[in-house]
């Protein structure tokens, strides 16, 4: 598989998604600075890590969402490569328009910087197929943006089309009915807010993060 | 010239910050407030000749984020 993994100004959960994207792949991802206008020749996975792009100025996520990169991301997405953003990822993937919906400041105004459990609510997806459906998970989040938020007929269109991929199974952020994760229509864009990087080996303490990456290189190659 | 432009969230749309500002108001004995919004001024200093549709592209494409904000634009006399 042949990965890259877009950096920003602000990024810093670049390398934590290289090394998880290497360790389960075998292969190192290109890394690709937001100046870039072009993703590297055959480009088979995209992904967009954490941190505070921009200093999460005006909007987190909302620069970098205009950023040169962007524009192939867009680009290769329409053509179905899979492109995971985790936590301001994800926040660059609703400001670019490529998901729904927009991550508002978490309800309690707190960061929020723990493991949460999440419900696996479809297990068909290229990102997903190797956990069970309605399984629960254990993966960390980070974050003060997560507050996922969008008008009610995008939220039912969400469920009925089996977009939402991962559900917090508690209150963590006030996000509308709990979504810590969504698809698009295609399926081969995914934004979730909990880190499946920091979740990869016994070390971590948790490795249920692993499997996410494990399906996407099984669907891909 | 100059514009400013007003972003505000959309009606509805929860507002934390708003809410942590209106209890640190009533925290301060202000009993009288009945609800607050937290919105962003952001003032353009722009060539003369810009155009209101050029304003409102600026607005759309990068100022707002309108799936949960609104925005208003008010041009200011030279």
């Amino acid at each position: 598989m042949k990965s890259a993994v877009l950096v920003f100004p602000g990024s810093n959960c670049d390398r934590d998604l290289a090394v998880a994207i290497e360790t389960v792949t075998g292969r190192a991802p290109a890394m690709v600075w937001h100046r870039e206008s072009e993703l590297p020749q055959g480009t088979d996975f995209i992904a967009i890590p954490g941190g505070f792009s921009y200093g999460d100025y005006l909007r987190s996520g909302a620069m970098a969402a205009r950023s040169p990169i962007m524009q192939a991301v867009a680009e290769a997405a329409g053509k179905g490569v899979p492109v995971l953003g985790v936590c301001n990822g994800f926040q660059v993937l609703t400001e670019a328009g490529l998901l729904p919906g927009a991550l508002m400041r978490n309800a309690g105004l707190h960061f929020v910087c723990r493991s949460v459990g999440l419900k696996v609510e479809n297990s068909q997806s290229i990102f997903t197929s190797a956990y069970q459906a309605g399984e629960e998970i254990s993966i960390p989040v980070a974050h003060h943006d997560g507050n996922y938020q969008a008008d009610a007929e995008t939220l039912d269109r969400l469920d009925g089309e089996g977009r939402v991929a991962f559900r917090y199974t508690g209150e963590v952020n006030g996000s509308a009915r709990n979504i810590a994760g969504i698809l698009n229509s295609a399926g081969n864009v995914l934004g979730m807010m909990p880190h499946p990087e920091r979740a990869l080996e016994p070390a971590h303490g948790n490795t249920d993060g692993r499997r996410l990456f494990e399906g996407l290189l099984e669907a891909v190659s | 010239m100059k514009a400013r432009v007003f972003v505000t969230l959309k009606p509805g749309v929860l507002d934390p910050q708003g809410k942590a500002i209106h209890h640190a108001l009533e925290g301060l004995g202000f009993g009288g407030v009945q609800d607050v919004r937290a919105g962003k001024l952001i003032e353009l200093d722009l060539a003369d000749g810009t155009s209101d549709a050029d304003i409102e592209a600026m607005c759309k494409k990068l100022l707002a984020n309108t799936v949960i904000e609104n925005f208003r634009i008010e041009r200011q006399a030279a």
